[in-house]
């Protein structure tokens, strides 16, 4: 899977290099932005009050 | 390795992102965001405060924090409370950070404590600031802002500062407890003695423990000591913080 995205990758090794940090960073901000703030929704079950259940 | 190897890892350090990004990452950015709003709304009530006062210059003009012996104000002025998810009150604990503030709303589900403006919840029906019973406030304890992360820290005699539009209300902590979630025992007028006909000003904060974990309730309590009205201008502990937002 990701042999073959680094074969896919145009360029130079340094290029590639370049572009792979790139796709992360990318890849981090849509999770930070996104993803995480819709996980954090459903499994946010942290109780902190008192009540009868 | 095979992909299904790949997908293994890919999905193991996005779980890792994910606790990065909940535990600290949006933690902090939450707190910023709940910090600012509640200096925002302070800021709001000392305007207020001091445009009323000029439009009527026959009340006491303000007092400078004076070094003599405390002046006392009387009985604490007890406001309403608001409706839901309103913010009402800004809470100040030095031992918290000595620029800690958070905005007190009403209500205690998740559109306040996990709100990026509030992020501390007064439990509806428990009494507000300054008021004979329990003033019962919760915050989360980690990410999300983590209000009371530091709620195992408090000692003896350590301040808890309330302020409202009304004026500043003195706290001062007493001990810590820790209880099954079911207890609701704390938020009675008299703690655990429901029945009692309350005589003290309590305060009562409630948050998870152990830390990341939601088997047990950490209990803070406090007892008022004093209350100044606004006019009066902030106890010295947290002046420096107060008055650095009336210039930020």
């Amino acid at each position: 899977m990701y042999a073959a995205l680094w074969r896919i990758l145009p360029g130079p090794i340094w290029l590639r290099v370049v572009l792979v940090f790139l796709l992360i960073a990318v890849v981090l901000f849509t999770l930070a932005t996104w993803v995480f703030p819709w996980v954090d929704a459903i499994v946010n079950n942290q109780e902190v009050t008192v009540g009868s259940p | 390795m095979g992909v299904f190897g790949e997908l293994l890892i890919t999905a193991g350090v996005l779980v890792l992102a994910f606790l990065v990004w909940q535990l600290w990452w949006n933690d902090m950015v939450m707190a910023g965001q709940q910090s600012e709003a509640a200096a925002e709304i302070s800021q709001t009530w000392i305007d207020e405060d001091r445009s009323s006062r000029d439009q009527a210059p026959a009340a006491p003009a303000a007092t400078e924090p004076s070094k003599s012996a405390p002046v006392d104000f009387g009985e604490p002025v007890v406001g309403e409370a608001p409706s839901n998810a309103k913010s009402f009150a800004v809470l100040y604990v030095p031992r918290f950070g000595t620029d800690y503030h958070r905005s007190i709303a009403e209500g205690i589900g998740n559109d306040v404590l996990s709100s990026s403006r509030l992020g501390v919840g007064h439990y509806p029906g428990t009494q507000m600031p300054g008021e004979v019973g329990n003033f019962a406030v919760a915050a989360h304890r980690s990410a999300n802002g983590g209000g009371m992360h530091l709620i195992n820290e408090l000692r003896l005699g350590d301040a808890i500062y309330v302020q409202t539009a009304d004026g500043y209300y003195t706290y001062r902590f007493r001990d810590l407890e820790y209880v099954a979630p079911t207890e609701v025992a704390v938020l009675a007028p008299v703690p655990h003695d429901p029945d009692a006909a309350p005589v003290d000003r309590f305060i009562t904060l409630t948050s998870c423990n152990p830390l990341l974990s939601t088997a047990e309730r950490i209990i803070a309590y406090g007892v008022l000591e004093a209350w100044q009205p606004t006019s009066a201008g902030p106890p010295a502990e947290v002046a420096a913080v107060i008055n650095a937002q009336a210039q930020g």
